[in-house]
């Protein structure tokens, strides 16, 4: 390899550490960031959320909590610190003001002040250890790679974004239906990904057994880098989870986008792929004799992928087929190429850093905007505010002249918008209810015990 | 403190329900000092077992039947209330050993509680509900009102596991998923809205939680306990016994490099080739070639590499100058350098972080993009050949090998890999990386006589 070639090869190399920060790209600087967090970073909704209601005046409140979670700061001149602390969203706003981070990573709540937590190793028995975390969701477009022949590595466009979509509705929906929460948060990575934030107390407080629970119940892809069988979906008939996700996500996501959009079936290379999945070999080569023949048929106008995947599953599931390997085959074929890909380290374990809400991804220059579950069809990735389109907006004088504030004056404030309106209000609105409903209960038993 | 059998009485005097022992409190019975060291040992024997046939791979019901035999060859006395009282002295005997450090109590946790479990699977329903009532779970049966209207859910998952139809007075307990974390990761239950349908042949799964809870606390006081008064009371009559009893089960942990103190980077390669075993050569190879490995990868073969004996310093100019080519230097400084040193124990929690046993290796799951995990176990069966001829394993010995991977016998196909490379036999069989590692280097240096 050439030493360009290898210059190149980092930009969309696939890795699951953070992403690239180090290079500044046309419309990306510090001094451009400094004003961002200057006027357009949420710093008081983000304090807000990670306070979850503790900053308010109820006996009840936990002082110490927002201090006791961690925040890292990746910074300009490639310096990563970790374990920072705010006691108030001044001392929070003021410090990303001052560093000026190019990245912020948001940690769990710990028993202690992180930035203390020297003080505390001394005394043995591991008391600095994480008390609370979101339960957070990472996926990522470059594990698709064998799925997608649009892009690779860290580039998406729209032929491929629809992957993430899916996946979004189908966790979003297992997370609300099956899980039983309600406080969901949905974010764009900022550029090859989403994040998703579960804030409910109850998942905050999940242990780490727990959330690996959680994390295999979402999976079905056991395949690793050496061996084939990539989706194994034993049994007779499907869970009920994922028997939803099939019939109401998956099946037709595949068939009426990804099978066209990717060609899925249109060339030797592409079909053999999907012919090795079919372990019967016989019906296999059955169809590949089909397929080779028929090139030139084109006098259809129908597509020759939705051609061929009809064959496919008419031969698969035809009276004759009444192995049932060969039934499930359809639905492990379709899994395979549209069921989520979680990287499921990053959910098991309390203490995995995630990239904060509202950052500016370095290589982009976007945003990390939240994402509607509900509307994520019409998420667009590529027309996410960067950073130099909102400056330009400021400069400009704004969309609006009568905005109340800077957002509102850009198309951040959209955004803005929608996190306080369907995350933050409803969740600090239940915050409150379980911080009263705790207190009564302990007044409660105080007062039993008082009497006893 | 009171006798543990006298809480539970049955209800009819004439019927006695043979239940279990929950070892809520320590006996006040008195121990003879021979009978406290033997009766540690018989239980060790069984926990051992235990441990060996789950990193074997075992199937649930032959783990079961395992565990009965090993009971009933160690624990079984010829008078019942003896039997009882062995049981539970030795088991109090085995918290004070296995309280005093983190990786103790946990392998001693998981131990206890698998073998509580089969001990509860193999008791009769009627004892089973007796033990469910002993632990006092705060569970009712699902109504016939709610059971109609989950009818189709709950069989959806019966048939997902290859079950027949729940009959309609099958008892269900409807509990917090969070209590079944074992049941939501197999998928074997039906979830809605945070609520799991726990059938009454699962409710060993409640049951199990709720020990191995109680179990963890009771650890953590007991090394409280061990800590402030026992050992230094005991310091002349127990203490010495009972560090005695956990070094001479649980084997080196292989944390800090002992026999063969220090290798520099320049051996590494050889020494990788002559004595690593697959799993690491693996990993070793990967990293050189694509200058990247994921998490898992990383720590896998980095605290086995610790384990032979490289030095932090080493270890890090080992990553950098593999992962730089792809990452580039600053990226390493920043994003990889915190971790190595963490594994090193100089960074984050102060403590030395120990080499995984192929227990551990084998029981992980990779996923997309991971190279970790044993290749025994984790390789398709076309990559675990090509792998072992590349390693000069003959053919007739690959089939033997081929024979124990397919009886899930992953540690002794390491085992015969090992004495076909270094034609020389391993008796104690390979049940670590780094023991492996020693065994291998031994041979060498036996054979080479005179190398320094
Ligand atoms: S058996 Fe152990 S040493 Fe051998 S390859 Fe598997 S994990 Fe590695
Ligand atoms: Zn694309």
């Amino acid at each position: 390899m050439t030493k360009e070639e290898a210059e190149n090869e980092r930009d969309d190399m696939l890795i699951d550490g953070p992403e690239e920060t180090n290079a500044l790209p046309d419309g990306f600087n510090a001094n451009y960031l400094r004003i961002y967090y200057g006027k357009l970073f949420p710093h008081a909704d983000i304090f807000k959320w990670m306070s979850y209601g503790n900053d308010g005046k109820h006996p009840a409140c936990d002082k110490s909590y927002f201090g006791r979670r961690e925040f890292s700061f990746t910074l300009e001149n490639d310096i990563y610190i970790r374990f920072q602390s705010f006691n108030s969203v001044s001392e929070l706003e003021h410090s990303i003001k001052e560093k000026c981070p190019l990245k912020i990573d948001i940690g769990p709540v710990y028993s202690v002040d992180p930035a203390k937590r020297h003080a505390y190793t001394q005394s043995g028995d591991n008391v600095f250890t994480p008390v609370e975390r979101e339960l957070v969701f990472d996926i990522d477009i470059t594990d698709y790679d064998d799925v997608r022949y649009c892009c690779t590595g860290a580039d998406v466009c729209l032929e491929c974004w629809p992957l993430m979509t899916v996946a979004i509705k189908v966790i979003d929906t297992a997370l609300r239906d099956d899980f039983g929460f309600n406080h969901i948060l949905w974010v764009y990575s900022g550029r090859r990904g989403v994040h998703c934030w579960v804030c409910d107390g109850k998942a905050r407080r999940l242990t780490n057994e727990q959330r690996a629970a959680i994390a295999d119940y979402f999976r079905v892809y056991k395949g690793n880098e050496n061996s084939n069988k990539k989706i194994s979906l034993p049994g007779p008939v499907l869970h009920p989870f994922l028997a939803r996700s099939y019939t109401e996500v998956l099946k037709g996501f595949f068939e009426a986008k990804l099978l066209s959009n990717q060609n899925l079936l249109s060339s030797e290379e592409r079909y053999e792929k999907i012919l090795e999945m079919i372990p019967d070999a016989s019906v296999a080569s059955e169809l590949r004799g089909r397929w080779q023949d028929n090139k030139q048929s084109s006098m259809s106008k129908d597509d020759i992928n939705v051609v061929r995947w009809e064959q496919l599953k008419y031969i698969l599931q035809s009276g004759k087929q009444k192995v049932q390997g060969l039934r499930r085959c359809v639905e492990e074929i379709i899994f395979s190429f549209t069921y989520p890909r979680l990287d499921m380290e990053v959910s098991k374990h309390m203490n995995h850093l995630l990239k904060a809400p509202f950052c500016v991804h370095p290589k982009t220059g976007r945003v990390c905007v939240p994402i509607d579950p509900n509307n994520c069809d019409e998420f667009d990735p590529t027309t996410v505010p960067t950073l130099s389109q909102l400056l330009e907006e400021l400069n400009k004088g704004g969309l609006r002249q009568d905005a109340e504030s800077e957002w509102d004056r850009t198309s951040l404030g959209e955004s803005v918008t929608f996190f306080r309106s369907t995350f933050l209000q409803p969740l600090l609105k239940s915050c409150k209810e379980e911080t009263e409903s705790s207190y009564n209960a302990k007044l409660q038993q105080s007062k039993n015990n008082l009497s006893w | 403190m009171e006798v543990v059998r006298s809480d539970r009485k049955s209800s009819s005097n004439d019927v006695v329900v043979s239940t279990l022992p929950l070892y809520r409190s320590a006996p006040p019975l008195e121990v003879r000092l021979e009978d406290f060291e033997l009766f540690a040992m018989d239980r060790l024997r069984v926990l051992k077992g235990i441990s060996d046939g789950l990193s074997r791979g075992k199937k649930p019901e032959e783990m079961e039947n395992l565990a009965m035999d090993l009971w009933k060859a160690n624990m079984r006395h010829l008078e019942a209330t003896e039997g009882v009282n062995k049981d539970v002295i030795s088991h109090f005997v085995l918290r004070l050993v296995y309280c005093r450090t983190e990786e103790l109590r946990k392998w001693f946790l998981s131990m206890e509680t698998a073998l509580f479990r089969y001990r509860f699977h193999s008791k009769s329903s009627e004892a089973q509900r007796v033990l469910m009532s002993e632990f006092k779970l705060p569970y009712k049966p699902v109504s016939n009102a709610e059971f109609e209207s989950v009818k189709d859910k709950l069989g959806q998952v019966a048939r997902s596991m290859g079950q027949t139809l729940p009959a309609a007075d099958a008892i269900f307990y409807k509990v917090p998923f969070e209590e079944v974390p074992e049941l939501v990761a197999g998928r074997r239950v039906f979830i809605h809205k945070g609520h799991a349908y726990v059938a009454m042949n699962q409710v060993v799964s409640l049951v199990v939680t709720q020990f191995r809870s109680n179990l963890s606390k009771a650890l953590i006081l007991t090394n409280r306990k061990w800590t402030s008064t026992i050992r230094e009371q005991e310091k002349d009559r127990l203490a010495p016994i009972v560090e005695a009893l956990c070094t001479s089960y649980l084997g080196p942990d292989y944390s800090q490099p002992k026999e063969f103190a220090e290798i520099s980077i320049k051996d590494i390669d050889q020494i990788s080739k002559t004595s690593f075993p697959l799993c690491m050569r693996y990993l070793f190879e990967k990293v050189r070639e694509d200058h990247h490995l994921k998490h898992g990868g990383r720590m896998q073969l980095g605290l086995f590499l610790k384990g032979v004996g490289l030095k932090l310093d080493d270890a890090l100019a080992f990553w950098k100058a593999e992962f730089v080519p792809k990452v580039g230097a600053e990226r390493f400084d920043k994003e990889y350098a915190y971790n190595i040193r963490h594994n090193y124990g100089r960074e984050g929690k102060r403590t030395d972080y120990t080499p995984y046993s192929c227990q551990k290796i084998i029981s992980s799951t990779p996923g997309v993009g991971d190279h970790h995990g044993c290749p025994y176990r984790h390789f398709s069966e076309e990559n675990l050949r090509a792998a072992l001829a590349r390693m000069g394993v003959g053919s007739r010995v690959v089939e033997d090998v081929m024979d124990k991977v397919h009886n899930r016998h992953y540690q002794l196909a390491c085992t015969l890999t090992f004495e076909a490379v270094h034609g020389s036999s391993c008796d104690a069989g390979i049940n670590h990386p780094n023991q492996y590692f020693i065994d291998s280097q031994k041979i060498l240096q036996s054979k080479n006589g005179s190398v320094a």
